[in-house]
């Protein structure tokens, strides 16, 4: 597979590659994909009070474009506001990334896992 | 301790051609250029000298009769010949073929294009081992079976299925036994008397030969086995195969088959072998949850077929870029399917997505293997601590529990 420098780099440099602590009430987890169909992602953000994502980490199993869609999505939420997280779509990553076509679906579930992380801790805020 | 990188560890896909091949091809390409079909000059009869030469190497390698080799571009050609050339010959006898899910495309797509034809035929499964089943052979057998076509050597995992026992079963059903032995030759003794095969399939550049250059073995007595040909022409090859014939193709290919036999008696394949067990070795002592797909025991040399859970086939062999191998993971293949080898061993999809095919050379050095080892090492870890599945194994979760979402 030939791939584009900056997946290249996502794969040899991982942004913000680790985990959250689960159990922080301001702490989203979201996982999706399936180890069968060969990704798995999990991305955690914590979110202040106001909205804000102040930090995000993740784990991937996956291949290099998954790896990389997921590195990228953690740097281009920190900072931002939960809607215009939720406003981040799989094209804008694919274009980021330059993905080849057979590799969208690595950037359409690294749009899915924000969404995730961002809908556990909407959940968590509501039941506290 | 340096070496050059990339390393080549991909000696299933092709192999380098020997020096000593190269060597012995470059006067054919040059000076003795003749066309061995010219009988009238001395051109003519240089060619046709290296072509009989050569065709001695080759049946030498396998214990066959030198007129029973008939030329091709590869292998690939060589099961298309063998499978559809015999089927097409025998059609009033029957039209009914054994074969096994985890033979090679070119084997099982002649198969299909027959199918198509109106043709039937019996696909063996395989055991958690990657064997097929004697007993499920036997059961396979009808009245109108012309033909049984099962590998020696399997190209992803290895596995040497039981050819002897096979060619057994089929000569006393009177039925021809093809084998297509591309990776087992020059790794493994293989003797046509010995395996009662009827044809066999060879490739060149498997052997550390030219590539563009392979061969049908096609028995001449007890029993005589014909073929209708799939080229017209000038009725080369004793009509089974026309075209002019690539006399510098194949004094590399004769040249290669007299290497490959030494190295079974020489000590090469020993060489190969241990350096094999080495890697193996290596990684179990290092690092846990590995699974050696395909058998251990019924193995080719220089075969290892690992799958690492947890860690993705192509990301590793990103991550492992100074090492050349290849993947049965989905994400490497067209298909987007993860390898029908180890599906149809009953691999787990979650690891036929981890797996990591290496294949040792003749030209492998101990220092490349000690390199590769730190390297894939190195690389496991560091993806196993990038891996949710890794952390959740680690917490004790049993991933098998999880519902997880298909896409």
């Amino acid at each position: 597979m030939a791939y584009s420098d900056k997946v290249i780099d996502h794969l040899e440099n991982p942004r913000n590659m680790g985990s959250l602590d689960r159990n922080d009430p301001n702490v989203g987890t979201g996982m999706v994909g399936a180890p069968a169909c060969g990704d798995v992602m999990k991305l955690q953000l914590r979110i202040n009070d106001n909205g804000i994502i102040e930090d995000a980490k993740f784990k991937t199993f996956g291949c290099g474009s998954a790896i990389a869609s997921s590195s990228l999505i953690t740097t281009m939420v920190k900072g931002q506001k939960i809607e215009d997280a939720l406003a981040i779509s799989n094209s804008d990553i694919a274009k980021e990334l330059s993905l080849p076509p057979v590799k969208i679906h690595c950037s359409v579930l690294a749009e899915d896992a924000i969404k995730a992380a961002i809908h556990d801790f909407q959940n968590k805020k509501q039941s506290s | 301790m340096s070496v050059k990188t990339p390393i080549y560890l991909d000696n299933h896909a092709t192999t380098p051609c020997d020096p000593a091949v190269a060597k012995a091809m470059w006067p054919y390409l040059t000076e003795s250029f003749g066309n061995a079909a010219s009988r009238s000059h001395a051109f003519g009869w240089a060619a046709r000298e290296a072509i009989e030469i050569g065709r001695e190497q080759i049946a030498d390698l396998l214990g066959g009769d030198a007129k029973e080799i008939v030329f091709t571009s590869g292998a690939t050609e060589s099961d298309n010949l063998a499978i559809k050339g015999v089927a097409k010959f025998y059609e009033n006898k029957g039209k009914h073929i054994i074969t096994a899910t985890t033979e090679h495309k070119a084997v099982l797509d002649s198969c299909h294009a027959l199918e198509a034809e109106g043709w039937e035929v019996t696909y063996l499964g395989v055991d958690s081992e990657g064997l097929i089943s004697l007993d499920e052979l036997d059961a396979a057998f009808r009245d109108d079976t012309v033909l049984v076509s099962i590998m020696a050597g399997n190209n992803e995992i290895g596995v040497i299925q039981p050819i002897a026992e096979i060619g057994t079963r089929c000569r006393a059903r009177k039925v021809l036994f093809h084998c297509d032995a591309v990776q087992a030759l020059g790794r493994i003794p293989f003797d046509v008397t010995e395996m009662k095969v009827d044809l066999v399939s060879i490739s060149a550049h498997k052997m550390y030969g030219p590539k563009g250059i392979g061969a049908l073995w096609v028995r001449r007595g007890r029993p005589r086995v014909r073929l209708s040909p799939l080229i017209d022409g000038g009725g080369h090859e004793r009509g089974m195969r026309s075209g002019t014939l690539p006399v510098h193709q194949i004094v590399g290919f004769g040249k290669a088959a007299e290497l490959a036999k030494a190295d079974l008696t020489n000590g090469g394949i020993d060489r190969v072998r241990m350096l094999r067990d080495r890697l193996w070795a290596g990684l179990k002592d290092q690092l846990d949850e590995l699974f050696l797909n395909g058998s251990e025991e019924h193995r080719l040399p220089n075969n290892l077929n690992v799958s690492f859970a947890y860690v993705e086939g192509e990301a590793m062999m990103m991550g492992i870029k100074d090492i050349a191998c290849s993947s049965g993971s989905a994400c490497t293949s067209a298909s987007l399917e993860p390898s029908y080898v180890l599906r149809a061993m009953g691999v787990d999809v979650e690891l036929a997505h981890t797996s990591i095919r290496f294949g040792i050379g003749r030209f492998t050095t101990e220092e490349e293997i000690d390199f590769a080892l730190k390297l894939i090492v190195e690389k496991v870890n560091w993806l196993r601590a990038m891996s949710p599945l890794y952390e959740m194994a680690q917490e004790g979760i049993d991933l098998k529990s999880i519902q997880w979402s298909a896409h």
